[in-house]
């Protein structure tokens, strides 16, 4: 049975359809990530998911349990983070989180294993107001606010957003070790390079799935050899690119450009030829492997 | 001349020094990457560099004008957008151009035309009479940065400007930054995308009020032996012992 279970989910706002039939599943134990920019539709699949909002139509089920009718028993077995900090400010860290794990009828000496490691680089502020706390802290504080009921489903919105490559590292590793005590988990990020640290992922955009499959398989189903070059003149060479009849598609990519090629048969050498007046200034073209973030771009501009 | 001085540039509150003695110069016409970890005080920095408060110590010039005592004189060369804020949802397209270009002192005739011709440039001749409220956040932003520019400053402040938007219209923004750039507008961005601050002339970063590295991308990968400003950032960083919003 899957954790998670999504059929054709259909939300609108107004003429807006921020959820476009939606389908996916989560196994067990399976750390999921729904990838996609702002208004792409995942917090609304989050908050239908975790019982908050009410889709316009198909079905969706978290253990089993449908979201709709069984939406008490649901609470009990999911745990959310949702985007935006909303614990109580005014409350300090422990209260906090004495304060959920008693609204689920637990304490926390009795799940102290599961947030111990996380609880544990936050407790010397115990006293410290919610409101008076670091980003990265508040972020520790609401996970450990999330798992405090044992739930069997985690779901985290965006836990990363707006946070320093070193936070959002450290937080990663900590999904690492909660991956290893069995929670299932769905992931949201607008970070493309957060892709490929889940199982597998779903590409979403304007409420429409693009794709869905492991990191790797969705690399290895990027149709044609993807180059990358650079020049010493790196916007005039992406402008004259662009130019080129024989070139499909070229964008920027941090310090090179990647493109691909029309021709099926081109090669490094073909592009060579293309970049013309930049060979002798400092240009340099390789073909390299894909990233989520040239799949995500092929994908959203349908070539 | 260039676009930004600082000496030992410093604001301290209380016995914290938030930004702690930064000294850097920005080119005119440069793209600039300001990037820091979270708390390391790159806002700090920037509110003093965009006329709105002042050091405690230090000294610095934005466009030729002094932080301290010519702060309104900043105010009017200088543009600034965010992620957070940057139209008003309820004005209409027009109506926020003309807002914002009456707000810097742009003539009638001259909002007239230039809105004209921004409006025709973005390919948003149908929208602008609309509402913002109703845009996809893309060509809000790419809006936004058109407005931030619309009085032809000497510098743009753009703090995480492309934040949450997705990789296809990233670029764009990113196009119109390359234009404004050779048009001769500087250009101050900060960004959380490592790939974004490969895009910029030279960045600098940001730990615990002090700028601990300053140069461009690739001679800070030789730097620090690597081959990605990710890895760049995180051995600056990894360090820092202040972290805040």
């Amino acid at each position: 049975m899957s954790s998670v279970s999504v059929k054709n989910i259909v939300k609108t706002y107004g003429e807006v359809r921020a959820v476009d039939d939606v389908s996916f599943e989560v196994q067990k134990g399976e750390l999921f990530g729904l990838i996609g920019p702002d208004g792409a539709g995942k917090t609304s699949l989050f908050r239908i998911l975790t019982t908050l909002l009410l889709a316009d139509s198909g079905t969706a089920t978290v253990k089993g349990l449908d979201v709709v009718k069984d939406y008490r028993a649901i609470r009990n077995k999911v745990g959310y983070m949702p985007g935006r900090f909303s614990l109580y400010q005014d409350l300090t860290i422990e209260e906090n989180l004495t304060f959920f794990a008693t609204v689920f009828g637990t304490t926390i000496a009795e799940n102290y294993d599961l947030i111990k490691d996380i609880y544990e680089q936050i407790r010397p502020f115990n006293n410290r107001r919610a409101g008076k706390l670091s980003g990265g802290m508040k972020q520790k504080l609401a996970l450990c606010c999330a798992l405090i009921h044992k739930p069997e489903v985690l779901f985290l919105d965006e836990p990363t957003t707006g946070v320093d490559v070193v936070s959002r590292k450290e937080f990663w590793e900590m999904l690492g070790q909660l991956k290893k005590q069995g929670i299932t988990m769905v992931v949201s990020t607008p970070y493309m390079d957060e892709a490929t640290l889940c199982d597998r992922i779903a590409l979403i955009q304007s409420g429409k799935i693009l794709s869905i499959d492991t990191p790797d398989a969705i690399i290895q189903n990027f149709p044609k050899p993807l180059f990358a070059a650079k020049s010493n003149h790196i916007y005039e060479l992406l402008k004259d690119l662009r130019k080129e009849p024989g070139v499909e598609n070229c964008y920027a990519f941090g310090e090179y450009l990647h493109l691909t090629l029309r021709s099926p048969e081109a090669d490094a050498m073909s592009v060579m030829k293309m970049a013309g007046r930049h060979s002798g200034e400092g240009f340099e073209v390789k073909m390299v492997t894909p990233t989520i973030e040239d799949c995500f771009i092929r994908l959203m501009e349908k070539i | 001349m260039k676009a930004i001085i600082c000496k030992g540039l410093t604001k301290q509150f209380g016995d914290f020094k938030a930004v702690d003695s930064i000294s850097f110069d920005v080119e005119q016409g440069e793209i600039f990457g300001f990037l820091g970890a979270n708390g390391a005080g790159k806002t700090t920095a920037m509110r003093i560099l965009c006329g709105l408060s002042y050091p405690t110590a230090g000294e610095a010039t934005v466009a030729g004008f002094d932080v301290y005592r010519q702060q309104e004189k900043i105010k009017k060369n200088i543009g600034y957008m965010s992620q957070k804020f940057s139209l008003y949802d309820n004005l209409t397209l027009l109506e926020n151009i003309e807002f914002y270009g009456g707000v810097y002192g742009v003539s009638r005739a001259d909002i007239r035309t230039r809105s004209r011709e921004l409006v025709s440039t973005l390919g948003l001749e149908k929208e602008a009479g609309k509402l913002v409220a109703g845009l996809p956040l893309g060509w809000k932003q790419k809006l936004a940065f058109s407005v931030a520019i619309f009085h032809r400053p000497r510098i743009v402040f753009l703090d995480e400007p492309t934040g949450g938007v997705d990789p296809v219209t990233r670029r764009q923004f990113w196009d119109m930054i390359y234009e404004a750039a050779a048009a001769g507008i500087t250009v101050f961005v900060t960004t959380h995308y490592m790939d974004e601050a490969e895009y910029c002339n030279r960045i600098s970063v940001m730990v615990d009020g002090r700028v601990e590295a300053l140069d461009t991308p690739a001679r800070l990968k030789q730097q620090f032996s690597t081959d990605s400003m990710d890895e760049v950032f995180y051995q600056l960083a990894r360090g820092a012992k202040r972290s805040a919003d």
